[in-house]
């Protein structure tokens, strides 16, 4: 057992004749004794490093991650590859265990970093000012829809079907609080259509791609928003933006987004981050850190964390959020990520993607008992209709070594017969045939088993 | 100034057209013209304008930046509240394992039953540590869970057919605190402290009405100081039928010494990053999961990690519930910070619960040994402790006299402390103290440490008697020396024009 | 501004705030006192003109690079011009409070009210 403490038996009585009491057990007089634990909290006694090793490998082992199956599993976090120098840079001490920085003076490599990702972030949205990172992509959602009520006072937001369910579930936890009314409006043909927006819309929350993969145009919604008086908040797929229109050229006030595609593991699901972008109009109401520049008393450049009025430490109560701790370490991967792939790169690994995602589909919409869901255009996911039972063909190719999706029917009761199926860079070509045979295999023997029942 | 070699410029001012890092995998599929794909109208005329720059400059670059930053493992951070202990490095090797790392977290539960168990069985430590029976992991860090508490509370409150618009908190918060009540729709009443530190009971009592939905303390204070008085808060609070939150930013000094559910506190909040040593990251990432008791159990967010009896013979079967029809929904995406999980975990299993127990200890006498170093070294009358009672694992001095006295404010002491290679403590919090020096040792730092410490603040105070103007005009041997805030604030430059 | 001042020609109020009143209109500034207390202050959101604004209650915010403050109304009114110079320079305040920092003019509802206001004296009594 360790605690990684350091004092001696010799030490803690020299300290404890310095401070003046006898024992160490002095110290907690101030308890009373009715609530003293009494006992040893009931955990299993502290081991050594190498059996702390080996329980965590074998938990490991007990896993099937990307690494067992060939995974088409999206819906929200892609299997992308981590370049190994990301591993290097943030696992270097100066990075990985500094604290927020406070006294700028020597945080100053922390701060760079913030406003580079911040600048990298608004170059991908065209937004012209972001915020250094919040927790993650749905309750980025969440704290959009906050801003959005303390801009204009609004009591509803519209909100799309497209918008992934669990951004929708988080939205509707948090307006509850801050008290906010939520209208779903449902796909039609795959993509948002708006109803007639009154006074009552405080925003209007897209997605793009939305959760079925399809490209939403978004400029003609966002007009529709702006001429309810109403805001658009809308959450986007980062490197599909090397692609499409961005945000900012659509007329949204407030992107947001999953930032684990840029260079964050999946890691069961966090830590990654959550971006947020927005006009210039609304920097001040911005939830979390701002990095910004300015000079020393020597005229030197640097950073400091700025505009901080708008935050809890010092608003309070009134705050345009309660975060403190956000995703400092995983942003930085981020902005890495982004420098790695850099202007060429992101643009070469969305074409890449978006042909294959491409090919993907032609071939899976000829295989017997498949169908597309949506014929519009897709950048890195497709959603297809089976005639057999979703989690049952999943059952069958994972039996086979293949992942083929998410089952849309855990969400959309309405798609009961969906499934979601994701690529990304990892998926070759011929991972992608095998898909084919293996779905197409699957769907097969389900339906011959469903005719022998019947 | 930075170190030779270190130019100061940005990524983006390093980019040469054309220049590459990264090698795309060769198109292995039929390419189909890109207006076939996705029309001209729905796609970006001009690439986002990232940065072209071949990976050995990359590395570089973000070595050279990462090099003006200040490290827990460089140095030591004495910042009350926040618990800046020894990140221990086989946490990192185990959370990179591929098992944990590449899990998808729509992995079926029968692929990831490595991953629910350690989360079923952090769920269980946690709750043994805080004396409560039920576990969510799910917030992403401490006001995300200070969030879902109050948002528990909310739907408590509710179900009960029960009106409620006030949550109570002490005049010592920290910031997040009143923060979150306004997220979830309530009204802020603040209460007073006393002269011994502890809330004003009478305060309490005139403003624990019928219409509080809850009281949010943390215990010890952000003052350092066990709440002496915390039996009588808890029958007044739950005498109005409100519930008792705690805010587990100070957990660190109470481990397997007493517990906030028997203290009875009806939900707690845990910082990952804090007590269970999540790198800080340099603000982030974190992880905030929430213990409550019975009654609140059904309100929990969803999905729930459960455990199911073996089928089959074959073992228990963990999974993850969504069936809860009173809960109060989701906070995020998938499950929370997993790989924060592992970490902790991996901490709890090599501490066990004589390791955590002694952490709690260390890190009281740590506190309690400064102090009284502080004293010693001739700084009280000057800085004098704010409140005269054994500090717990951390206390919080006035710069007050100091200012006076010396003609230096705690930031300028903070300044000064730099220039020593010390992370300056926490400054002016908690509020109610006049220019507030909060500071923590945690139970990692050595004695020598500890008496480096205040030998340099006792060294800084007799620097100012002869000259103040050091101190006011420090640091000097940093990166860059004091930054021009207001300017930042006035005319913010947030990124960088291309 | 250096020296503490508050001028005898100006009305005050005990939240730090001051008035000039002319007739049926008044300017409304912060005092010196809250402008020091504050420190430099980086912005100042500018209410709308036309809004109205309630006798002690606030009707904008000072912030300053660490903290935020309420400014509050020493009289009742319809805002009629807004300082936009204040956009550019916030700092003004700190440097001319009583005179380039003004903060609105407003239209009175009830002048009588000025006579609950502090004088100069007064208003420096409650400082102590």
């Amino acid at each position: 057992m360790t605690s990684y403490v350091s004092a001696t038996e010799a030490e803690r009585r020299e300290m404890l004749a310095t401070i003046g009491v006898g024992s160490i057990e002095d110290l907690f007089a101030e308890i009373p004794s009715g609530l003293r634990l009494g006992r040893a909290l009931a955990l299993d006694a502290g081991l050594s490093e190498q059996e702390v090793y080996d329980e965590l490998r074998a938990l490991a082992a007990r896993n099937v991650s990307a690494e067992d199956e060939v995974s088409f599993l999206g819906a929200g976090m892609y299997d992308h590859y981590v370049p190994a120098l990301i591993d290097s840079i943030i696992s270097r001490s100066e990075f990985l265990t500094p604290y927020t920085p406070y006294q700028p003076e020597i945080s100053q490599g922390g701060l760079q970093a913030m406003f580079e990702y911040q600048t990298a972030i608004s170059e991908l949205t065209a937004l012209p000012v972001s915020n250094a990172s919040v927790y993650e992509g749905p309750s980025a959602v969440a704290a959009a829809g906050y801003v959005a009520k303390l801009e204009n006072h609004r009591g509803r937001f519209v909100v799309s079907r497209g918008v992934h369910p669990h951004a929708r579930e988080t939205l509707a936890t948090l307006a509850k609080g801050y008290g906010m009314e939520i209208e779903e409006v449902p796909l039609r043909d795959g993509v948002t259509q708006l109803p007639a927006l009154d006074e009552g819309v405080s925003a209007v929350v897209l997605q793009q791609p939305n959760f079925l993969g399809v490209v939403e145009d978004i400029a003609p919604l966002a007009a529709g928003a702006r001429a309810a008086g109403a805001l658009t908040i809308c959450s986007c797929d980062p490197i599909p933006l090397a692609l499409l229109k961005p945000p900012g050229e659509c007329g949204v006030d407030v992107a947001v987004g999953e930032g684990q595609t840029l260079g964050n593991r999946l890691d069961f699901g966090g830590p990654s981050f959550g971006f947020f972008a927005a006009t210039e109009a609304l920097l001040r109401r911005m939830p979390g850190r701002i990095a910004g520049e300015t000079t020393d008393v020597e005229g030197r450049r640097g950073f400091v964390l700025t505009l901080q009025t708008r935050e809890q430490h010092i608003r309070r109560e009134r705050a345009t959020s309660n975060i403190c701790t956000s995703q400092a370490l995983n942003a930085l991967a981020g902005v890495i990520y982004l420098s790695w792939l850099g202007r060429r790169g992101l643009v070469e690994l969305a074409e890449l993607m978006l042909q294959r995602t491409a090919y993907a589909r032609e071939q899976l919409a000829a295989v017997p008992g498949v169908e597309l869901l949506v014929e519009r255009p897709v950048v890195r996911e497709l959603a297809l209709r089976l005639d057999a039972p979703v989690e049952r063909v999943i059952a069958r190719c994972r039996e086979q070594g293949i992942n083929p999706g998410y089952p849309l029917g855990r969400d959309y009761p309405e798609l009961a017969d969906g499934l979601l199926v994701a690529i990304t860079e990892r998926r070759t070509r011929a991972d992608i045939d095998r898909l084919v045979a293996v779905l197409g295999a699957a769907v097969a023997t389900e339906l011959e088993t469903m005719a022998v029942r019947a | 100034m930075n170190r030779p070699g270190d130019d100061g410029l940005t990524i983006f001012e390093r980019s040469r057209p054309g220049r590459r890092a990264f090698v795309a995998p060769a198109l292995d599929v039929p390419e189909r013209p890109l207006d076939e794909l996705l029309p001209a109208e729905l796609r970006r005329a001009e690439p986002p304008r990232l940065p072209e720059v071949a990976e050995p400059e990359i590395v570089r670059h973000y070595n050279r930046l990462s090099r003006r930053n200040f490290d827990l493992d460089t140095g030591f951070y004495p910042l009350g509240s926040c618990t800046m202990k020894y990140n221990p490095k086989l946490h990192e090797r185990v959370a990179a394992l591929p098992g944990h790392a590449r899990l998808h977290p729509l992995q079926d539960p029968s692929g990831a039953q490595g991953a629910l168990e350690l989360m079923w069985k952090l769920q269980r430590s946690l709750g043994e540590i805080a004396g409560l029976p039920h576990v969510s992991l799910q917030p992403s860090a401490g006001s995300h869970g200070e969030l879902a508490g109050v948002l528990l509370t909310r739907a408590y409150h509710e179900d009960r057919g029960d009106q409620r618009t006030k949550v109570l908190t002490p005049d010592t918060a920290h910031g997040t605190n009143p923060a979150t009540v306004t997220m979830a729709g309530y009204e802020v009443v603040k209460i007073g402290t006393d002269a011994r530190g502890n809330v004003d009971l009478d305060d309490l009592r005139n403003k624990a009405t019928e219409d509080v939905a809850c009281l949010m303390l943390t215990n010890p204070s952000t003052v350092g100081l066990f709440e002496e008085g915390i039996e009588e808060i808890e029958r007044i609070v739950h005498g109005v039928g409100a519930t008792l939150y705690y805010d587990g930013a100070n957990l660190n000094a109470i481990m397997g010494i007493c517990r906030p559910g028997d203290m009875g506190f009806d939900i707690v909040h845990f910082n990952l990053h804090k007590s269970f040593t999540q790198p800080h990251g340099g603000g982030g990432p974190g992880s905030g999961p929430i213990a409550v008791a019975e009654r609140i159990e059904p309100y929990l967010p969803r999905p729930q990690v459960v455990v199911r009896e073996a089928r089959n013979g074959s073992g228990p079967h963990y999974d993850l519930d969504y069936d809860r029809p009173k809960s109060i929904g989701r906070l995020r995406g998938f499950q929370g910070n997993y790989g924060v999980f592992v970490r902790s975990y991996a901490y709890i299993r090599s501490l066990g619960a004589a390791g955590l127990r002694e952490v709690s200890e260390v890190a009281v006498l740590n506190a309690n040994y400064l102090l009284a170093r502080l004293r010693r070294e001739g700084v009280m009358e000057y800085l004098p402790s704010a409140y005269d009672r054994i500090c717990m694992h951390e206390f919080v001095l006035s710069g007050a006299p100091m200012k006076r006295e010396l003609q230096i404010k705690t930031l300028d002491l903070a300044k000064r402390l730099l220039d020593f290679g010390v992370h300056p403590p926490t400054v002016y919090f908690p509020l109610i103290v006049d220019e507030a020096l909060l500071i923590e040792p945690t139970e990692t730092e050595t004695k020598e440490t500890l008496d480096r410490f205040a030998d340099i603040v006792a060294e800084i105070l007799r620097e100012a008697a002869e000259d103040p103007e050091v101190a006011r005009n420090a640091p000097y041997t940093t990166p860059v020396r004091r930054l021009d805030e207001a300017q930042a604030a006035r005319h913010p430059v947030v990124r960088q024009a291309l | 501004m250096a020296e503490a001042s508050y001028p005898d020609d100006l009305l005050y109020h005990s939240e730090h705030d001051w008035a000039r009143v002319d007739g049926d209109t008044a300017t409304f500034g912060i005092t010196w006192y809250a402008q020091e207390a504050l420190g430099e202050v980086v912005f100042f959101e500018a209410p709308k003109v036309g809004a109205t604004i309630e006798k002690d209650e606030p009707y904008t915010e000072v912030e300053s690079v660490k903290a935020v403050s309420d400014v509050i109304a020493p009289l009742s009114g319809e805002i009629i011009e807004v300082n936009s110079a204040l956009g550019d320079k916030p700092e003004t305040i700190n440097e001319d409070p009583y005179g380039e920092g003004w903060l609105v003019k407003v239209k009175l509802a009830d002048p009588s009210q000025a006579d609950s206001l502090l004088d100069a004296a007064a208003y420096q009594a409650t400082l102590t």
